[in-house]
């Protein structure tokens, strides 16, 4: 196969890569390796393992996985277990589920109430992270927060969220933040289905259920599928819920990324840090992977 | 045609419920900043005052933090981002570099494993070792590695969209490669370097952990930090300033936003969360 000619010269395309090549691989692959490294040393930021790291194995991670007391508060396995419902709790129920309804609910709708429903949940979604958690704060204020307030309208007695119930507060707000994203996906996917799907439905007489469950559903599923595999990817990696609750009362709401800041950045034990990152890591791949697989598989032959 | 709706009362219904379930918590930052004696219920002010903006402009931190650290460092990653993203892509999509499809599924796959979550022990060390621990450089170029990768998938995405016919014609005629960049491609760029220029700029006055850890110096932190300082390390948060601070912080965000929707619509906006 004869090639056409580039307009850029093999030397000159890797000019114009290289700059910011050299800072991906600064922050991004050299990383990854050096997570793996640090993980089998005692590596910390003070101390004489600060200036000589000692190699030691698999410590690390056997500490990790001490199946004895892992699930005891504040270790790693309770650590992951408070994440795994906070991921099925926000993202797959929370903010798929919510983010559907809402796509379905205006579906082929133009209104006031769209607009005003699509920007709100896009404002919730932009507005920096530090100000959505002050306004959450506020909100689940035990004594004049608003969400109490409005419970009190219907007789429910105030109550201590982010002491009584941190898990499901963090759950809440993550649903809140996030569901515009999945909400846009399903919007314009469900956009590029053809009218007369539904429109042959209803003239054979489907109700409305069937019409969900045996058109849109099966249209959307990649799209469904998609939507999962992404905001678990960044459910499971968010640390804004850390402004919120900063991971207690007594680590009750510490998911995996907190957990990673407390071990690797405040008490800086590098090494064992890490290997919670190398955990991380490989569930993020597989989750990746999954992802990529699903994107090729649409792509038009 | 149509009806696959359920009753025009019951959606408005839910649509009110859904609007109120969004705009709820957000509440409190409209009426509170202007608010004199706010508290953190949301009330409506007794008397509509700007005291709370006084207070806040007469802060010289908070002040130091959003006009002069959050502009210079979000400005700074916004520009390089822009500029070596731009390259990058073009260099990937009209240039004659090996396997660079690989190449792409390669990054794309790295940036979603090496999140921030597992990257930021490695940085702390490795910004340390450099000596780049408490200077702006050192956030900067973090934050502009983080978003790269992004970046780069939106160029060379736009880029692949563009028809080669000119460049071809100007290396033909006997152009030099950066002049064909420079003064063909660029300007057909234009909007692409635009929407990536504005999500780098977004995602970096946003950012909130790479700051937090890598400048120390109270008064170099951005106004994320600062933000976050004035309701989380004190303990007794100063509610009148965070209601104003709060305002003024998530402004250019919002119009920003309204910007690249107004021109180019929701989608772009995938891409930098998380």
């Amino acid at each position: 196969m004869i090639q056409r000619p580039t307009i850029l010269s093999r030397r000159m395309s890797l000019a114009f890569v290289t700059p910011a090549a050299v800072l991906i691989i600064l922050f991004l692959i050299y990383p990854f390796f050096s997570i793996i490294s640090m993980s089998f040393t005692n590596q910390s930021l003070t101390g004489a393992a600060a200036r000589n790291p000692q190699f030691v194995g698999l410590e690390n991670y056997t500490n990790l996985f001490d199946f004895e007391n892992w699930m005891s508060r504040g270790e790693f396995g309770s650590s992951l277990w408070i994440t795994v419902q906070f991921v099925f709790g926000s993202a797959l129920i929370g903010q798929a589920g919510l983010g559907l309804f809402i796509a379905i609910l205006f579906y082929r709708r133009r209104d006031f109430f769209r607009h005003l429903v699509y920007t709100l949940a896009i404002v919730a979604w932009i507005t920096p992270d530090v100000v959505i958690a002050f306004a959450w704060f506020a909100f689940l204020d035990p004594f004049t927060g608003t969400l109490n307030n409005v419970l009190g309208l219907f007789g429910i007695s105030p109550l201590d969220w982010l002491l009584d119930y941190p898990l499901v507060s963090i759950i809440l707000f993550n649903t809140w933040r996030g569901t515009a994203f999945s909400m846009l996906l399903f919007t314009s996917a469900l956009s590029s289905i053809a009218p007369s799907y539904l429109e042959t439905a209803q003239v054979i007489g489907a109700s409305r259920w069937q019409q969900f469950k045996d058109i849109l559903l099966p249209l959307l599923q990649t799209t469904i599928a998609t939507d999962l595999i992404l905001i678990t990817l960044w459910t499971f990696n968010t640390f804004t819920p850390f402004l919120l609750t900063g991971g207690g009362p007594s680590f009750r709401s510490e998911l995996v990324s907190i957990y990673t800041y407390r071990i690797g950045l405040q008490r800086f034990e590098f090494g064992a840090g890490s290997a919670v990152a190398v955990v991380v890591m490989m569930i993020n791949l597989i989750l990746a992977s999954i992802y990529l697989v699903i994107a090729r598989s649409r792509r038009p032959r | 045609m149509k009806r696959f709706a359920p009753g025009r009362w019951l959606v408005n219904g839910l649509s009110v419920i859904l609007a109120l379930f969004f705009v709820t918590p957000l509440m409190w930052f409209i009426f509170a900043p202007f608010d004199p004696t706010p508290n953190l219920s949301v009330q409506l002010p007794e008397t509509f005052s700007l005291d709370n903006f006084q207070t806040v402009i007469s802060n010289a931190t908070a002040m130091r933090a959003l006009l002069q650290n959050s502009v210079f460092i979000s400005g700074s990653v916004m520009v390089l981002t822009a500029a070596l993203a731009a390259l990058a892509a073009y260099g990937l999509s009209r240039g004659n570099i090996p396997g660079r499809d690989i190449l792409t599924t390669v990054l794309l796959l790295f940036s979603s494993v090496v999140t921030g979550t597992a990257s930021m022990v490695p940085i702390f060390v490795l910004i340390y070792n450099l000596g780049l621990f408490n200077t702006y450089q050192g956030a900067i170029l973090t934050l502009v590695g983080g978003a790269l990768p992004t970046s780069i998938f939106i160029m060379r995405d736009f880029i692949d969209g563009i028809p080669k016919s000119y460049e071809e014609a100007a290396m033909v005629s006997g152009a030099g490669s950066l002049r064909i960049f420079r003064d063909i491609a660029l300007p057909t760029l234009r909007p692409g370097v635009l929407v990536v220029a504005i999500l780098a700029f977004v995602g970096a006055w946003g950012s909130f952990l790479i700051p937090l850890i890598l400048i120390r110096n109270a008064d170099m932190r951005p106004a994320s930090v600062a933000f976050y300082q004035f309701y989380g390390d004190e303990g007794n948060p100063n509610i009148r300033a965070v209601a104003a601070y709060a305002l003024l912080y998530t402004l250019p965000v919002l119009l920003l936003y309204l910007l690249v929707n107004a021109r180019y619509g929701f989608r772009f906006f995938g891409g930098i969360k998380q």
